[in-house]
């Protein structure tokens, strides 16, 4: 074993972190005409901070539109537009509202994402942005929680009990319990800036949870995060090594990617970059894949067989596998469950990622929703549902898709998106071409990738869990409930808008 | 080891202005003219490049949409006077069912021959009409796959056309069969006639030799025999005969392997007549799949004289002609499921073509029940095509169809032609899937919504409304 490194504190301190860029993308627009004589009624009115007149210039600075809450504004005695004097002001929505975001994740999710990511609160009502659902008309944006008129128990805000055990086993093996009951997806160095990796690991120690290496090496780096790292074990094998495994206390086999199942990964060769190439012991510039499937896997037995080698290698670990949602995976979960893992991950078909073929992005294997409840139901049956965590990933982007994970079945989630999105991301899916992501993010480029400083991402991050969390507790005192635990697959609390019992 | 099916391919670059996605809208009145203006910081130097375009401008019905959509300029432009739109000609391209991202990644593939790889999630509506209600299913690896995992040059593409001998025959230790005419086909596509609300300048030379090059079949009206270039190899070609038109010379008969006629009463008659002098010939009958087509597709099934049906529903992949019309997958499965029934299904060959429009529509309706599909529009669109629907006499054509380089035609269509089978291959992969002949019909490789949504949230919610 090792000698471990002393591990980094990072407090839970919630703080600003605006956007990094000098126009945040607002959902309405101000203009003001050239009657404006600046007699400064707008600064004064709005208790948002919209308009902004620095003393010593001649105009208006630029607006931060990003605070105006847009028509909410009407109905109060503060509306710039109505008490301007000379009716200089007009409002209306961004046109780039239909341009941002897509039917999963709209442009109101990203905005009321950043906003989250900004103050570290849940949006304000009055911001209007219809964030809890998006426009795909299925899944979970077709799915409601059904809340009492009154919450049958009073439940104060602290003494919601958020977090959730990861070892259910009486194997003698740590009982790892994380306060949230959701952590960070596998995303290597390659796919993402060093930055980004290490703001995920930072707001993951701040709020004691995990964040995943991925299968692109561990950086030396990351080692003062040890203990909240879950390092991945796949075909590839880039950069593991009996340290590695060591170093960590969960480790993560990849049996497949939820966006591409069956196809394995991918890093395109623009992107293999002389660090990454090191990192990897690989050949520059070279695309590098990391294939489907193990081919020292074809049965439970040769699972378990691989779970014992990691067992051995590092014996305070907990084990968890990731597979994707084919027809059966409920029998995929029950064999893993079999073979000793602590950990069953259900990553579904509209996952992220950072490089698959359009055909397998929805088409192969099935969304998350349905595969939550089947092989909960199906362990349930099987009478070993208490002894496994069961976890839900590919396209969970908000608190109330955590919640209802949780009510159909899910002990808690995996997110990825969402934290790309805090520190920046515009899903404009260029992360595989050409050096990378244009916002930094997705990339190690050296141009690219220092566009983003750790403190911003790691609070961006915090933030951003800040708020779910919040959301979460408002979530459970509605329905009366002291612990999330009690939620899972609590399904008689949801309804779907396409049926009726 | 034989030979590997592989197909040639090389950059054929658009001939007309690019048509991207997105665009960015300069208000310029209040520009501050900084000396280290945004746009010259652009990552992919788009701005520049739109200078430069505008300078050298030939066409000016298209500006340049080419912006990647990152915002970067948009969001540190130091007076917010830049802003994000969608390109309007980008929302005119195609239809409703043609949508423009169709047509975009079409272009894309057949200018460059790859599988369209992308980075972040699936972005679309949770599932939807036609092929978008219905997902493939995958290996996961801790459980038995159908044939195991292969690497991709060990699966094979090929698939058989013509009828199969149900059994074989034994006499004195000899085999007494006469085995049907079969053709192997590299691929499960086949490059169709031209759509008659596409008429366009002839493209068949180009489809024969873009059928000739990527060793499939392409479909030829045979009162245009005598235009066929290569008179000597007429294997990549399969005569349409239409009710009224006159069969080719024998002499051209001779060298083809497949006609194809249209369905109508004396059917059969035809195929005996065909079959009296050319007995190795293939004989497809084209059905539409209206009202009655998916019965009659049955019926002529159960009837020995036929070899291969071609099922036809509307460019959209609708029943033709109806008020509630159901979409291709679901009456190819009833047609599947039904030959199955009568244990004729593997003695007949099924062609299906209408709405194929990306590779996974391939995949998809295979493992419906086709065993190959004949394609015409994503060839067309190939060609840089909007399917504007003005390829009239004396109306602009957009993509300047009236004339382009022939290479330019076969090497567009063939890149698209690779495109689709590799990702053919690659969804086969995942599927744990060695061969397309075994994949069709199987639905066990494939999840339907309707059935998804009953088996779960069926039983957590109730009655689907």
């Amino acid at each position: 074993m090792q000698t471990r490194v002393p591990q980094a504190k990072v407090e839970r301190t919630i703080k600003p972190a605006p956007s990094r860029y000098r126009n945040e993308v607002a959902k309405y627009i101000i203009k003001r005409n050239s009657d404006c004589i600046r007699c400064g009624k707008c600064v004064e009115l709005c208790p948002y901070g919209v308009h902004v007149d620095k003393p010593g210039y001649k105009y208006f600075a630029e607006p931060k539109l990003h605070l105006c809450v847009g028509p909410e504004c009407e109905k109060t005695d503060h509306y710039c537009v109505a008490k301007c004097p000379k009716q200089a002001l007009s409002l209306m929505e961004n046109p780039m509202m239909e341009v941002m975001g897509d039917y999963r994740w709209t442009a109101d999710m990203i905005l009321a994402t950043w906003k989250m990511a900004e103050t570290g609160d849940v949006p304000p009502r009055e911001y209007g942005y219809q964030y809890e659902t998006g426009n795909t008309g299925g899944g979970f944006d077709k799915i409601r929680i059904k809340f009492p008129d009154k919450p049958p128990v009073k439940v104060k805000e602290d003494e919601v009990d958020t977090s959730i055990e990861l070892n259910r086993r009486n194997d003698g093996r740590p009982k790892i319990k994380i306060d949230v009951p959701w952590y960070g997806g596998g995303m290597s160095f390659g796919s993402v800036s060093n930055v980004t990796q290490l703001s995920k690991a930072r707001a993951c120690v701040a709020w004691n949870t995990f964040t995943c290496t991925g299968e692109g090496g561990y950086m030396e780096r990351m080692r003062p995060y040890d203990d909240h790292v879950i390092t991945q074990v796949a075909t590839g094998l880039f950069g593991i090594r009996e340290e590695t495994i060591q170093r960590v206390p969960i480790v993560e086999f990849k049996y497949a990617q939820g966006a591409k199942p069956g196809l394995g990964g991918h890093l395109l060769g623009d992107k293999n970059t002389i660090a990454v190439s090191k990192m990897r012991e690989a050949i520059l510039g070279i695309s590098l894949f990391s294939p489907f499937p193990f081919h020292s896997v074809y049965s439970i037995e040769d699972h378990m067989k691989h779970l014992d080698w990691i067992k051995h290698i590092n014996r305070r670990a907990l084990l968890s596998t990731k597979v994707s949602t084919p027809t059966d995976v409920d029998m995929v979960a029950i064999g893993s469950c079999a073979a000793g893992t602590h950990i069953v991950h259900l990553d579904g078909g509209y996952g992220g990622t950072g490089a698959a073929p359009d055909i397998a992005k929805k088409n192969i294997a099935m969304p998350i929703e349905y595969a939550i409840s089947k092989v909960h139901e199906f362990l349930e049956a099987e009478g070993v549902r208490d002894t496994v965590t069961l976890i839900a990933s590919g396209g969970i982007r908000n608190a109330s898709d955590v919640a209802k994970s949780i009510a159909m079945g899910a002990d808690g989630v995996v997110v990825g998106t969402c934290e790309l999105i805090a520190l920046g991301c515009i899903r404009c899916a260029k992360c595989e071409s050409g050096r990378g992501c244009p916002r930094g993010i997705a990339t190690t480029d050296k141009e690219l990738a220092p566009q983003m400083e750790i403190d911003w991402g790691t609070q961006r991050i915090i933030n951003l869990y800040n708020a779910w969390r919040k959301e979460l507790v408002q979530i459970l005192q509605k329905l009366g409930m002291k612990s999330v635990a009690e939620l899972r697959g609590r399904t008689d609390l949801l309804t779907h808008d396409d049926y009726s019992k | 080891m034989p030979e590997k099916y592989h197909i040639k391919t090389k950059p054929i670059p658009p001939r007309r202005p690019r048509i991207g996605k997105y665009g960015i809208v300069d208000w310029r009145e209040d520009c501050a003219r900084c000396h280290n203006c945004v746009k010259k910081a652009c990552i992919y130097d788009r701005h520049r490049m739109e200078t430069e375009y505008i300078r050298n401008l030939n066409d000016v019905d298209v500006l340049f949409f080419d912006c990647m959509g990152c915002l970067y300029c948009v969001q540190n432009c130091t007076k917010n006077l830049l802003s994000l739109s969608i390109n309007p000609t980008y929302k005119k391209l195609g239809n409703e069912y043609w949508t423009p991202d169709i047509i975009l990644t079409t272009w894309n593939q057949a200018e460059t021959a790859k599988i369209p790889v992308s980075g972040a999630g699936y972005k679309g509506k949770f599932s939807g009409h036609g092929f978008d209600s219905m997902w493939t299913d995958m290996s996961e690896i801790v459980r038995p796959t159908r044939d195991g995992i292969h690497g991709r040059e060990y699966i094979s593409t090929a698939v058989d056309v013509g009828r199969k001998a149900s059994f074989l025959s034994f006499s004195e230790r000899k085999l007494t069969n006469v085995n049907p005419p079969l053709i192997d086909m590299p691929m499960p596509i086949i490059l169709d006639m031209q759509a008659e609300e596409y008429s366009l300048p002839d493209l068949n030379p180009i489809l024969q030799e873009t059928a000739k090059r990527t060793g499939i079949i392409t479909i030829v009206d045979s009162s245009l025999y005598s235009t066929v270039q290569d008179q000597e190899d007429l294997s990549h070609i399969a005569f349409h005969i239409g009710s009224d038109s006159k069969m080719p010379p024998k002499e051209i008969m001779a060298k083809t392997n497949l006609v194809q006629i249209p369905d109508s009463s004396k059917v059969l008659d035809k195929i005996k007549e065909i079959k009296k002098s050319f007995p190795d010939i293939i004989v497809s009958v084209k059905i539409p799949l209206d009202s009655k087509g998916s019965k009659r597709a049955i019926e002529l099934a159960s009837n020995p004289e036929i070899e291969v049906l071609h099922v036809a529903a509307d460019l959209n992949g609708n029943e033709i002609g109806t008020k509630n019309p159901r979409f291709v997958k679901d009456i190819v499965r009833e047609i599947h499921t039904a030959l199955v029934d009568n244990g004729t299904r593997d003695e007949i060959t099924l062609i299906t073509s209408g709405g194929i429009a990306l590779a996974e529509h391939l995949a998809k309706i295979i493992i419906c029940g086709t065993d190959l599909v004949a394609i015409n529009l994503p060839l067309l669109i190939a060609l840089e095509c909007h399917l504007c629907k003005s390829c009239k006499p004396g109306q602009h054509c957009p993509a300047k169809l009236e004339s382009f380089d022939f290479e330019y035609g076969v090497g567009r269509m063939t890149n698209l032609v690779a495109a689709w089978h590799d990702q053919l291959i690659e969804v086969m992969g995942a599927m744990g899937m060695r061969e397309a002949r075994r994949l069709r019909g199987d639905v066990g490789r494939g999840m339907f919504f309707e059935q998804l949504e009953e088996e779960t949230f069926g039983k957590l919610f109730g009655t689907r409304k």
